[in-house]
């Protein structure tokens, strides 16, 4: 019998401390939608995401209810959309965009992922075409989710790729000059990016995937502040296990959601991504964290030492806890969408290179950071090198969320919105990386790729 | 299914009655009661089954809220499932 202590601890953690399933994330296969012809191609693609994700929304919102957790957002991830549109005869990509667009917004689902290429090894005329129409396709829809992986550990990272994406990056925010570049918010540039991650921008349905599958995100970083107020002062062996246990609870969350959702969607259940996932609201975020574990303001010296110990920690809480667990796994640290973050960066303490040297240790990457508007795009392309290289050489996902904000300058907000928040305009290094990018071609995959 | 209903609120007369009647209504089987007063707070936990239940949880649930809130309580039903994940190796 549960002790009436056991379920006031719930309902406390649901009430206080901001505990929620962050998505619910239908990953749908498109590669049966291909065709030669453009609007044919659009309209199987329409007609497959509603026919798949149809209940997806109001079953997302009667589990909720019954379990009385709430899910905060219902997503759907799709094929990358310049593998299904390779055997479409057009130069422009934008009308796939649109199509994902309206199925999602039928469908009443908060984004749709997947407007995506896969080109660490080089990139083919559909992958080219996909990222030249990234700017206008991401300025023209509204909850069309965008990714290009420019580098993995077994192929080394595509110069050429990176050198585009710089430029793409400047291209959207000059697009969506008006909404502070807003546009950027929809993009992540992926080094051994995962296809079978929930989290947005970032989801795509892998080629490895099934016809289709439902991954869910947990989130919880105000459950584990909360944790770790109870061990004040206490040594790193104890705050290590006060994480391991509150993980595991919230990950137990998101394993019982995702099999409730599986089980009524008639959808294979595919991981469980034990993410902490930060959001603007005050009692909710990963910088508090690392806060409470003894440092004045996030960013100082033992910031990274800090996110190293909660990263590891959350993982092996998590992961007794879920019958299959994959995605990103790991805490995020996206600034502006981190109350606790964006304070840190607004004070000068939390600057970019100690970002990129928190992004050795945790899940994912440089995310959610705004630039000034008249960062060129070649210190955009090296930003997101030394990032690919990060993830390349330590195996595992690294990625970069720019936001260069047009007409801004450090110190200055840029206001965004919803669960992407706000951010402050963070400075770069004023020195130019343009010959080191202009070169081309492929940085080569490191030794730890041998491994046959 | 078995669910738990929890109530939350100032204390006042009545509390019990009107959440024991509502759920009688619906042909819904109280299992178990505990009940206590934390500095003037009355916090009562229900274990419910609800195998002969005539309504969804999801209606049932709107309808123990709109009780609470005309007597100024939070009053909330959940599926016990989610209270043995998390607490029950």
């Amino acid at each position: 019998m549960l002790s009436q202590n056991e379920i006031m601890q719930t309902i406390q953690m649901i009430d206080q401390q901001h505990l929620d399933v962050r998505t619910i994330t239908m990953g749908i296969s498109l590669l049966s939608c291909a065709h030669s012809d453009v609007k044919t191609a659009c309209d199987k693609i329409y007609d497959k995401i509603t026919r798949c994700a149809e209940n997806l929304v109001p079953t997302g919102e009667a589990i909720a209810k019954e379990f009385g957790v709430p899910i905060v957002n219902k997503r759907i991830s799709v094929t990358p959309i310049a593998l299904v549109a390779a055997a479409a005869e057009t130069e422009d990509y934008v009308p796939f965009a649109r199509a994902l667009d309206r199925a999602a917004k039928t469908c009443g689902v908060d984004f749709i992922g997947g407007f995506s290429a896969l080109v660490q090894k080089g990139m083919t005329d559909a992958d080219r075409r996909l990222i030249a129409s990234i700017p206008q396709a991401l300025a023209e829809t509204d909850i069309v989710c965008s990714s290009v992986n420019v580098g993995s550990t077994k192929a080394g990272i595509d110069m050429d790729a990176v050198a585009l994406m710089g430029r793409t990056i400047k291209e959207l925010a000059e697009r969506t000059a008006d909404k502070g570049g807003f546009g950027c918010a929809k993009l992540v540039v992926f080094c051994n990016a995962v296809e079978d991650n929930p989290f947005m921008a970032g989801a795509f349905h892998g080629v490895g995937e099934p016809e289709r599958v439902i991954n869910v995100g947990v989130s919880g970083p105000g459950v584990v502040h909360y944790a770790l107020r109870s061990v004040k002062g206490q040594s790193f062996d104890v705050v290590a296990e006060t994480i391991k246990k509150t993980a595991f609870r919230i990950t137990r969350v998101g394993q019982l959601v995702a099999q409730e959702a599986s089980r009524r969607l008639d959808t294979p259940f595919g991981i469980v991504d034990l993410s902490l996932a930060p959001t603007p609201a005050v009692g909710d975020s990963v910088a508090r964290i690392l806060e409470e574990m003894g440092l004045e303001v996030c960013g100082t010296h033992g910031t990274t030492a800090a996110l190293a110990l909660l990263n590891d920690a959350v993982k092996k809480g998590g992961v007794m806890a879920s019958s299959s667990v994959g995605g990103l796994s790991g805490a995020f640290i996206p600034v502006s969408e981190d109350e606790g973050m964006i304070a840190a960066a607004a004070s000068g303490a939390l600057t970019l290179d100690k970002l990129e040297a928190m992004t050795c240790v945790c899940s994912v990457g440089l995310d959610m950071i705004v630039v000034p508007g008249d960062t060129s795009a070649e210190t955009i392309s090296a930003i997101i090198a030394d990032e690919a290289a990060i993830g390349m050489v330590n195996t595992k996902t690294t990625a970069v969320r720019l936001i260069p904000a047009p007409g801004k300058q450090v110190g200055d907000m840029v206001e965004f919105g919803g669960l992407l928040g706000s951010g402050p305009v963070q400075a770069v290094h004023p020195f130019s990386s343009r010959d080191f990018v202009a070169r081309g071609g492929r940085i080569p995959a490191p030794m730890q790729s041998l491994k046959n | 299914m078995k669910a738990i209903v929890t109530v939350i609120g100032k204390d006042r007369v009545g509390i019990i009655a009107a959440v024991c009647t509502l759920l009688s209504q619906y042909d819904v089987n109280i299992l178990n009661i505990s009940q206590s007063i934390l500095q003037e707070y009355f916090v009562m936990v229900m274990l419910v089954d609800l195998t002969a239940c005539t309504s969804s949880v999801v209606e049932l649930g709107e309808l123990l809220d709109q009780v609470g809130q005309e007597r100024g309580l939070s009053i909330r039903i959940q599926r016990e499932d989610l209270f043995n994940a998390m607490h029950r190796i």
